[in-house]
Order: structure tokens, then sequence, then C-alpha cells
């Protein structure tokens, strides 16, 4: 395994809620010529990271960088080509269809086409409530009010419980779906651009309410976004993606002060709240070009045609996802002069302020 | 929870006619579509109720009075209002219990092939692979034969029984059922709800029985509609050819086939049958027409 995480190091640490190791995916596709071999585009190569009950992981990467293919190889939507995914220390890829369906309780999804994410000929009611009739969670009566519960938790209680989704607003049929993958109290919830659709002051809602129940109810989260503002308010850590490898892994906070990877500097020099607040704290670094194509990705380190500081080892050899000192991972051969670089102009004295961009 | 502000205050609801998303007017008929929904009504009422309305056996023959002509002729007789047969069978009676037979043929028939194309559909999506391609490979094989070929050498080689002919009926438009299903299926189940059930741990016949099924059942309806006609079409050639409903039963096909031998000198034997599968089948392809553009949103 190229990847080696920090927390994996600690022998003490105890049982992570996810383990993922060494996770890749590819697709094939349609022959493009009578005879020849069907081309294959690598979504996910590699991939490895751990997260630990309550936390919120996000992963964040340009479209099409493979972050939603990690999402769904998570939730085994997707069967991987290569690697692990230990929950709650148990290979979820190879349990059976029976063992399966039972973990899905501890494992939920909520993803960004509220509209379509919710049946339209069912009312809001009887989708909450199908998670817990398919586990056969408690009698008919006492679903009926943890149903109820929840819709209350998520606003929607009363009248709007009894509608069916084309008569709510954006922002009651994502809180719908929050409620219909709360309601089985999981452990673990994939949230696969869970805002993107709404409109800025509903988002700041649903955010909000997804860390009070992460908070309540003890959920880790897999927050998958291309929204860097957004990340920066809900996540504990942060991994970035490029071209389906994990570039950085850093706490939140470490990486929106001094992102060591040359594509993160990248990306967080483009928020412009992480320019405006105290002058410039990450000075924005510029890569040329649009990112490969994943179907034929370049030698060595993926992001070398782009990069001011790529050198000749950039060209050959892949940097593997090192852990540092300070705690983050990186895999870049020259992370040190790149931060450093990212940083010259204010001194790095900003790096403990923690950032806030939503009130 | 600050969950009371501007999302909250969204659509307020709506009366129940507004509550399946369309206007109420919208599902008011052109006066052609009430004309062919009133004569469906009449014909399945008919159908329904034929034993009570004959005014004879339809089987009772009487050769004194053989090719007698309906009511409007001078010649007719007492007591026959359509007239009588070759046998001096009552038309009248002969016509209600063919209309029996033909529609229910065609009801059963098309029923079957929607439920096995369906089914067979909904099989290819879900499991795709090489069971998809079996399905696929026998829709292609069957809309590639005349379907009036197969069906005369299967009647021509096994014999005529009723259930034989219906299980033919039934053969006769699943493949149209199976393409349309399995597509239709193909794309829900891309659908983010349908997605979600799936990680919510459903079983398939969960996922497709609640979810998948009603949310495509609109075209397969409208599919019913139009292919009925074509199974009543089916059922009257095959009639009209004597190897469908064999004598002293009747339908709509083999009285058709009966008058053709009559047809200078009483043709009201041929065209009286004649009309009503033609009314039948128009009536409910006007029918089947307009249903599909009131169901499909994008012609809404």
């Amino acid at each position: 395994m190229s990847a080696v995480l920090a927390e994996a190091t600690e022998p003490d640490e105890p049982r992570p809620l996810l383990r993922v190791a060494g996770l890749a995916r590819r697709f094939s596709l349609p022959r493009t010529s009578l005879f020849g071999p069907r081309p294959e585009l690598t979504a996910v190569a590699d991939v490895s990271f751990d997260l630990a009950a309550g936390e919120t992981l996000a992963v964040v990467g340009e479209s099409g960088c493979g972050k939603s293919t990690v999402g769904n190889l998570v939730l085994n939507l997707l069967s991987p080509s290569a690697g692990s995914i230990r929950f709650d220390g148990e290979d979820l890829a190879s349990a059976d269809d029976t063992r399966w369906r039972d973990r899905r309780r501890d494992l939920q999804l909520i993803f960004q086409d509220s509209r379509s994410a919710l049946d339209p000929r069912l009312t809001v009611e009887a989708q909450v409530a199908e998670g817990l009739e398919i586990h056969k969670v408690a009698t008919a009566a006492d679903r009926k009010i943890m149903v109820a519960a929840m819709l209350e938790a998520v606003g929607l209680g009363g009248d709007l419980a009894r509608r069916y989704p084309h008569e709510l607003s954006g922002g009651q049929q994502q809180r719908a779906v929050i409620a219909r993958a709360l309601v089985l109290e999981p452990k673990l919830v994939v949230c696969d651009e869970p805002v993107a659709a709404l409109d800025v002051s509903v988002q700041a809602q649903v955010v909000n309410l997804l860390r009070d129940l992460q908070r309540n109810l003890g959920l880790a989260y897999l927050f998958i976004s291309h929204d860097l503002s957004l990340v920066r308010h809900v996540a504990d850590r942060v991994a970035v993606m490029y071209l389906g490898r994990f570039v950085e892994v850093a706490e939140c906070r470490d990486l929106f002060a001094a992102p060591a990877h040359p594509y993160a500097r990248a990306l967080i020099g483009a928020v412009p709240a992480a320019r405006s607040r105290r002058g410039r704290l990450v000075r924005p670094l510029r890569l040329e070009g649009e990112p490969p194509s994943p179907m034929n990705p370049p030698s060595g380190c993926p992001l070398h045609p782009r990069c001011p500081f790529a050198t000749d080892l950039c060209r050959t050899e892949l940097p593997a996802l090192r852990p540092r000192a300070d705690g983050r991972s990186v895999a870049c051969h020259h992370a040190e002069a790149s931060q450093a670089d990212g940083l010259e102009a204010q001194g790095g004295s900003d790096a403990s302020q923690p950032l806030k961009v939503f009130p | 929870m600050s969950a009371e502000t501007a999302d909250n205050a969204a659509p307020a609801p709506k009366p129940a006619a507004a509550r399946a998303g369309r206007p109420v007017g919208a599902w008011r008929m052109p006066l052609l579509v009430r004309i062919a929904a009133a004569i469906l009504v009449l014909v399945s009422l008919v159908a329904l109720l034929a034993p009570l309305l004959t005014p004879y056996g339809y089987e009772e023959t009487d050769l004194l009075y053989r090719l007698k002509p309906p009511f409007w002729s001078s010649l007719s007789i007492e007591g026959h209002l359509l007239g009588t047969d070759k046998l001096g069978r009552d038309l009248l009676s002969r016509l209600l219990i063919a209309t029996q037979v033909s529609l229910a043929l065609a009801l059963l028939g098309t029923l079957i092939g929607a439920v096995l194309g369906t089914f067979l559909g909904i099989l290819a999506a879900h499991r795709g692979g090489w069971v998809d391609e079996v399905v696929m490979m026998l829709v292609d094989w069957q809309a590639a034969m005349p379907f009036l070929i197969i069906a005369l050498a299967v009647l021509a080689f096994l014999g005529n029984n009723f259930y034989l002919f219906l299980a033919l009926m039934g053969l006769a438009g699943w493949e149209t059922y199976a393409r349309l299903t399995r597509s239709l299926v193909l794309s829900a189940r891309e659908q983010g709800y349908a997605v979600a059930v799936r990680a919510l741990g459903a079983r398939p016949l969960r996922l497709y029985g609640r979810h998948i099924l009603p949310n495509v059942m609109g075209p397969l309806i409208v599919q019913l509609t139009l292919n009925f006609p074509q199974t009543i079409l089916l059922e009257t050639s095959l009639s009209f050819l004597g190897l469908g409903i064999q004598p002293p039963l009747t339908s709509l096909g083999q009285m058709l086939g009966d008058g053709r031998d009559y047809l200078l000198t009483a043709w009201w034997l041929a065209v009286l049958p004649g009309g009503v599968i033609f009314l039948t089948t128009l009536s409910m392809s006007l029918f089947g027409d307009w249903l599909r553009t009131r169901l499909d949103p994008t012609q809404r």
C-alpha cells in the first residue's frame, strides 16, 4: 500500500468507524474502434483514509476528480476494483446480500438532487418511514412516533409531513431526504454535495441542521463537496482529491491556513474568503491548462504538467501520500517548497486562527 | 431548530385536484374522445351483460327462417331484430355473444402480454448481462417474425383450443411491453429515489413494486390501450381464417368470416360484426392516443 495515514501509525488508536485502504475503481468504456481494446477510465486510484465516529471528513476537488465515486464506493453502491473498505471492522464488499442489507442501517446517504431523491408518488411521511419498515424497527405505532419526531427535528412537522415531494420547496425536500437518511440512526452518512442545489440562505440552514444532528446523534459524515467555504465550515479534516487520488489530507484549519500540496494551494487560493480576511492568507497558485483526462493520466505525479514546482522527479515518479510531522499527509515531492511559497507573503501567523465563513 | 424562515413559508397546501400537478381543466375531453369513451362504455356493458340481453340462444337454429334481413327491410320478420344467418340463428344474439367473446379474449390476451412483457422487461433491466441479452434477443426475434405466421403455425400443428388461443393472444404483444418497461426501468433505476431506497436496504420486490413500477406505470397503461385494438384485430384475423374461435362458439372475426360468402345477398351478416370491430378498435385507439398526450408530461 503506497498510502499510509497518520492515524494508522499510532498503535493504541481505537478502531476507526471506517477504514478505507488502497481503494480503486476503474470503469471500462465502450470500444472506440471495432477491434481495439476497451479504454479504461480510472475514477479512483489508491485512496486510503480513516474516519472516526462522530468525525466529519470532507473530500474536495473539482468536477470529475472522483469524489462522488469515493462516496458510492463507501456506500457499496459500486464495487471497488481494488482495495478494501472496512466499516466498523467489517469488510462490506465481501458481505453477502442479507448482511449487506442489514448494515444499511448504519450507512446512509444524502445527495445533491433532492427533487429526484424523493419518490414523487409517496408522501414525505411514507418515505421517511420506509427505512424503519425495511429493517422492521419497532412496531407500526412506534414507527409512526419515530417518524413524526424525526420530521419534527428537521422542521417538517405537522401538515408538511403529509405532502408529496413536489408540494415542498427545495430546502424542505432536502430536509425530507435528511430525515429519511437519519431516522435509522446511522453511524456514517455520506453527504454528496448535500446543499449544492439550494439557495445560499437555505444552504446555511441545512448545513446547520446537519451539524445539530451530528452533535445529537454522534454521526460521522463523509462530506463530498466542491464548495470550499462550506467545507471549511463543517469539516474536521479535509482530503483534497485530484484525478482520482488524495493529494493532501489535513485538519481543516491547517489546510485552509497553509495548504502544502500545490493543487490544494490552487484550490484554496481560489476561494475569495481565504484571501480577503486578513490580507492574503494563502498566495494563490495558478495552475496552467485543464486537468488531464482520467482515461490517460500523465506519468509520475498527475499534476506535473500543470505544476510550477515540477521537476524531472515528478515526471517519472508518483509521489506517495506521506504522513508528515505536523499531522497532515501530502503526496508531493516538493510540498515544503510549495507550502513555504504559499505563506511567503504573510508569515504564517494566522495559521492558528479559526476561520469562519458562515455566521 | 431555526427552521421557521424562508423555506418553510413555501407552497401552501393545495386542493386535491391540483395535487396531481396539473390544472383541473386539463382532463376535459374533446368531443371525439367523449364519443369514443361512450362507445367503449357501451361495448363493455354489452359484453358484460350479453347473456342477459340475448333474445335467443346463440346456437339456436331455425332452418325455416334462414338469411332473414334486419328490421329496416320489408322482408324482416317479427322477433329477429337484426335478422338471421345461414342457419337461421338470431343475428343479434350472436353479435352480443361474439362481442363478449372477442372482447374477453382481447382483454385477457392484452393483460397476459402486458404482465409477461413488464415482468421480463424488469427482469432484463434488473439483472442485466446475459439475462438482458437473452430477453432482448427474444424481443428482436418476435418483432422480426410476422406474428400471424407464428400463430398459423402453432394453431396448425398443435390443434386449436380456447386456452392455446388465449396464450397466443398474450404472446402477440409482450415484446413491446418488454422493450418499453426495460428502458423505463433502466432510467428510473438511476433516479435518486431508487438509489436511496436501495441504500436503505430494500429488497428488489419493494424497490420495483413500490417505487419503480408505480412511477413508470403511465406509459405502460397507454401502451395497453394501444395494444388492445391490435389484439382484437389479431383475434379477428385468425377467426376469419378459421383458425381462431371454433363453431358453435362465435366471435366477431368468425361472424365476419361466415358472412363473407353472402356479401352480395345478405351484406349485413358481415357488415354488422365488422362495424362493431371497427367502432371498438377506433374508439380504443382514439382514447389511448388522448390518454398518452394527457399522461406524457412533455405534451401537457
